[in-house]
């Protein structure tokens, strides 16, 4: 009887160790995330926080691939100016509110019109929202924007409960109801972000958490040392210089992703007076700038060669990426042979302006000294950040070290950039080609058509350079080995389905 | 008492409307603007100009403190542009956390830094004299964000033995939460301790060169009894006045210790609200802790009339 | 800083004929003359820094990046492979040029204005006290932080904004001061003698003050460091790539685990130079205080 019962007991343990489910996963982030309202926020780090909380009416796959999450499936019609999508049905809001096509068109209401709405711009090709029956619905575009559908896999692709955006109105972030995995439980600004398990998700079976919490833990040191501590389960961004320790250690496994996003050299080339200098007049000093750059020795340096050297908007792995124009080796002498050539065999003196964090400094100071030694003198002007950017699109610059987070359609790397009038061109660079390329870039829904379009557009930007690229960020988590089933996604993204913590 | 109380919170009046401008105007005057960050990567000028006049920037700056000021005085303190939480809110959401970090930095402070003291004046001119005077200059002199690194390095990552940064409720795990705050409240504490302790042993030098320690000692009390009995308890008072005045330099030292730690206190709140240029929060901190600093004066004068009657005949 | 004086530095004016004995007492504290030495040390390296055999400071090396103290590099190299050792001593500059010169500010804005204040009372007096005491009351880091992401980061607008907001210290004691100076009966004399505005300041206020003054001058000087130390870790002082004790605390900050040294040395520094103001301005004090012989 005893004996029995001993093995009653054992095969009991035996069946719950293995998988646990942990009671809660505590996730480090950088910093902490602004306001939690889908339509206003604009940090990256807010949407880590989404991936839990909202989802979206598609998502990618890691290879950028859009694939269904709450629409099941969706029709062009045949010139591109009409979207229909199906959507998922028996999905709840978190308060209980139903989903539904009249739900999709509040949504997409309250993107394009609400006051303080970020989304406006991304959303600004649908004309008119129809409600075909309560899980259809079609919107009409004023042309074809055959990058809707990647903003549909973002933040203007949230769904959030109508009937909460219409009570709360702009304070909805304060306690956001959407239709994800976990529901919202408490903030506590600068400390943590609790969010509960949602039992009515349509996908529960997937999410082994009862909750998660996420701490914002700006020092990476200091995050690191958490998650070795046991006090974390895992940690976006870990430095690129703490991958080998975090790799070495057997307690930790690292997971990486090329980021969507860039870092480069933005030139001031007809934003104002501040662009009449050899930098901003003369395409062959910026090529000099670039060939001075040894971008691989960059990469060592800072990154510990953890990051992806790059040369256009797109990273060498992304199916964008024009391979006639691979990644520059260092060329001093015929970056000196350019500077002769453009009347500047003496060289010349820019000024570069910097976000004064330390990553960014450090990037430019090592910048400072390769382009030294081509005869380009860089003058770093540190600013924060709220200064540098209100500098450089009011044109108080000649050149500014800055990047880009990253899209996932290519037209959100470069068409706002290089086209004229685009609104964040602070180069105020002009050139009807690379307007008409990148423009027919937008019409079409065929990705072969539209990659041609994309390799002339990014032949003339070789050729112009208003902006200089440097290198793409690459993502890294590290995690406590205990954690299962993670995967990670070149949007940087922390996506909790199918994760579970083994003890 | 009542009557010199009431003349000192007049009297500060004017100060607290000189902080209120000069806090208001300073956030105005700082470079880089605030929207564009706030209006996202994209920076789209609908957004933009949806959000300046949302938050009421395009109306004069006059216009802007009398709305802001009138507001203040209703004990409507606007809302963090960041994150939208009402800034009162946030506050009183970050007192408590600072406030357990004053106080046992300063708990820390007192064990460290009154016995020293005493025992530092009472041995005036030996070698523990000397001993102890280093001690405190030096730790005067050590910079808090740097000691504060130093012990992340040696306790937390080298050793394991306390956790590097976070912060506990003290009403969630009392035990968890005394744990986290240890090494904080120590960085923070050592200057204290080493200011407390400058000033026990020089009240300390001057209480027992009085004629009433002398007096005790003649009749034959016994020293521990003359030191503590007679001798501290009058050195206190300057002692305890000094405490209270050095509340400020408590939240100014927890400023940078809340950042090394990342404690989210009142220190970590206005820092980052400078950097991300969330006016509403930076003036609204900045306001409270002057008329809370104002308000440890006046309270710090009014011990000292209690403490020292003397005083009050003046 | 902290808007407490010193007890001990508000001393009671000094009657002229004890000043000669000041340089005898200091001369025979251990103490100041310790803190009279490590000032001095690092005065001469900071001075000295264009000619001592070390690597420029900004002199990159691609293949030394983050290395152990060495032969070659004795303190170490940095996140790019500048030598540790030769930032060190270019960072004494800006450490010592922002101590200094924040505290002239201070001085020369505030000591005026206090005379003022203690010298023609009633209004001028309430005006620059209110204004003084608003400005203590906001913390001195806070103020400083605002200030210098005001003015923009550098080293010259982290030295203003510390300047300015050591000013009311020094307006406070010059105040207080000259209206003790102002009770003495030599002084009460020479009024009823009829001396004039400018007679009085020169020939009795100003060589009172001045003594107590330059103890607070020399304490500051050590707080100034301090904060500006705080600022450059902040990202608010000296800008890279020239370099500044807190600006390499900063960085180093994030590779606390692979380069401890990066932390270590500069902590040092200003640690070694802040104790070494702080000896020699209770050295200072407990010459030039009349009451204790």
């Amino acid at each position: 009887m005893r004996i029995l019962k001993t093995l009653g007991l054992a095969a009991l343990l035996a069946t719950t160790s293995g998988l646990v489910h942990a009671q809660d996963l505590r996730i480090g982030l950088q910093e902490d995330p602004d306001v939690l309202d889908p339509d206003q926020s604009r940090t990256f780090v807010g949407r880590i926080v989404y991936a839990s909380l909202c989802d979206k009416l598609v998502d990618i796959t890691p290879d950028l691939e859009i694939i269904p999450m709450l629409a099941t499936g969706w029709e062009w019609n045949a010139d591109g100016t009409e979207l229909t999508m199906t959507l998922r049905e028996g999905v709840t809001f978190h308060d209980g509110e139903p989903f539904n096509a009249q739900a999709v068109a509040a949504n997409i209401d309250r993107s394009q019109n609400f006051e303080l709405s970020r989304r406006k711009s991304e959303v600004k090709s649908i004309e008119s929202t129809e409600v075909i029956d309560d899980y259809t619905i079609k919107f009409n575009l004023s042309a074809p924007d055959a990058t809707l559908i990647a903003q549909f896999a973002d933040r203007s692709g949230m769904m959030l409960s109508p009937k909460a955006t219409g009570e709360a109105g702009e304070a909805f972030g304060l306690n956001p109801v959407c239709a994800g995995p976990f529901k919202f439980k408490e903030r506590i600004q600068q400390d943590r972000i609790v969010l509960e398990k949602f039992a009515e998700y349509y996908r529960a079976d997937e999410i082994n958490f009862d909750s998660v919490t996420f701490l914002p833990i700006p020092d990476t040191t200091v995050r690191l040392a958490n998650l070795r501590a046991g006090d974390l389960h895992m940690l976006e961004r870990l430095a690129a210089t703490d991958m080998a320790s975090a790799e070495a250690d057997d307690g930790l496994m690292v997971e990486k992703a090329t980021s969507l996003g860039y870092q480069g050299i933005t030139i001031n080339v007809a934003n104002g007076p501040r662009a009449e200098n050899p930098l901003g007049q003369n395409a062959a000093v910026r090529k000099a700038l670039s060939l001075a750059i040894d971008r691989n020795a960059l990469n060592q340096v800072v990154f510990e060669g953890a990051f992806a050297t790059g040369n256009q908007p797109y990273s060498p792995t992304s199916p964008w990426y024009n391979a006639d124009f691979p990644v520059p080796e260092r060329d001093v002498e015929a970056a000196k042979a350019l500077l002769a050539e453009a009347g500047f065999a003496d060289g010349l003196t820019i000024e570069v302006q910097v976000a004064n964090n330390p990553v960014q400094t450090q990037v430019m100071q090592v910048i400072q000294s390769m382009a030294g030694e081509a005869g380009i003198t860089i003058e770093l002007a540190a600013k924060e950040f709220a200064t540098l950017l209100a500098d450089q699109s009011a044109g108080e610059y000649t050149a500014s070290q800055i990047g880009w987070s990253g899209r996932v359609d290519p037209d959100g790397n470069i068409h706002q950039f290089m086209t004229t009038g685009g609104g964040i061109n602070d180069s105020k660079y002009s050139d009807p080609e690379m307007d008409r390329f990148l423009n027919e870039a937008r019409l079409s829904t065929d990705p072969a058509v539209r990659k041609e379009s994309y390799n002339a557009a990014i032949a003339k930007q070789q050729e112009d350079m208003p902006i200089v690229y440097l290198y793409h960020p690459v993502w890294l988590w590290a995690l406590d080995s205990a954690v299962d089933g993670f995967t990670p996604y070149p949007d940087g993204m922390i996506r909790l389905h199918g994760v579970s913590v083994t003890e | 008492m009542l009557a010199f109380l009431a003349r000192r919170v007049f009297i500060a009046i004017p100060t607290v409307i000189l902080i209120s401008l000069f806090v208001f105007s300073l956030q105005h005057l700082l470079p880089g603007d605030p929207i564009l960050v706030m209006a996202g990567e994209e920076r789209d000028p609908e957004v933009i100009a949806a959000l300046r006049e949302k938050y009421r920037l395009n109306d004069p700056i006059p216009v802007q403190y009398l709305a802001w000021a009138g507001n203040a005085l209703q004990g409507d303190l606007g809302i963090s542009l960041r994150t939208q939480q009402p800034v009162l809110e946030l506050i009183a959401e970050k007192l408590p956390v600072t406030i357990q970090l004053a106080v046992m930095a300063l708990a820390i402070a007192i064990l460290i830094g009154i016995p020293a003291g005493v025992l530092s004046a009472y041995k005036k001119g030996t070698w523990i004299d000397w001993v102890a005077n280093i001690t405190a200059l030096s730790g005067l002199s050590v910079p808090n964000f740097w000691l504060g690194i130093m012990l992340i390095l040696l306790v937390s990552v080298k050793l394991g033995w306390l956790p590097a940064s976070g912060y506990m409720p003290l009403s969630e795990d009392p035990l968890q939460s005394i744990r986290t705050m240890l090494m904080p409240a120590f960085v923070l504490g050592t200057a204290i301790a080493a200011t407390l302790m400058r000033h026990t042993r020089s009240a300390m030098l001057s209480v027992l060169k009085s004629d009433y320690v002398r007096t005790a000692r003649a009749k034959g009390l016994r020293e521990s009894v003359v030191l503590i009995k007679h001798a501290l308890r009058n050195a206190l008072v300057p002692v305890v006045t000094v405490i209270t005045l050095l509340f400020g330099e408590l939240l100014a030292g927890a400023v940078l210790t809340e950042q090394i730690f990342t404690i989210p206190g009142f220190g970590k709140l206005v820092v980052d609200a400078v950097f991300n240029r969330d006016y509403a929060v930076v003036q609204a901190i900045v306001l409270c802790t002057g008329i809370a600093f104002i308000l440890m004066n006046i309270l710090a004068d009014a011990a000292y009339r209690v403490l020292n009657p003397r005083m009050s005949e003046q | 800083m902290t808007a407490v004086v010193d007890p001990e530095v508000a001393a009671d004016p000094l009657p002229p004929r004890r000043r000669n004995r000041a340089w005898e007492k200091f001369r025979r504290s251990p103490s100041a003359l310790l803190g009279g030495v490590i000032v001095l040390f690092f005065l001469i390296v900071a001075l000295l820094a264009p000619i001592l055999p070390v690597p420029g400071p900004t002199e990159t090396d691609w293949s030394a990046v983050r290395k152990a103290p060495s032969i070659p590099h004795p303190f170490g190299t940095d996140e790019i492979g500048r030598d540790v050792l030769s930032r060190m001593i270019w960072g004494a500059q800006a450490s010592l040029l922002a101590g200094v010169v924040s505290v002239l500010i201070a001085v020369l804005l505030g000591v005026p204005l206090g005379m003022l204040a203690g010298y023609l009372r009633g209004w001028t007096d309430a005006i620059i006290s209110r204004f003084t005491e608003a400005l203590l009351a906001a913390p001195f880091l806070i103020l400083a932080i605002a200030l210098a992401a005001f003015l923009g980061p550098s080293l010259t607008n982290a030295m203003i904004a510390i300047g300015l907001s050591a000013m009311p210290i020094f307006i406070r004691l010059s105040r207080a001061q000259t209206l003790t100076v102002m009770t003495e009966d030599y002084v009460e004399s020479a009024r009823a003698v009829g001396i004039g505005h400018l007679g009085m300041i020169g020939r009795y206020i100003l060589p009172n003050i001045i003594p107590p003054i330059i103890v607070q001058a020399t304490l500051t000087i050590a707080t100034a460091i301090i904060a500006e130390a705080s600022l450059s870790f902040l990202g608010l002082g000296q800008q890279p790539p020239a370099p500044s004790w807190g600006a390499m605390l900063n960085i180093a900050k994030n590779f606390l685990e692979q380069a401890p040294w990066m932390a270590l040395y500069p902590g040092v520094a200003i640690f070694l130079v802040v104790l070494g103001f702080n000896l020699l301005g209770d050295g200072l004090r407990d010459a030039l205080d009349p009451r204790d012989s």
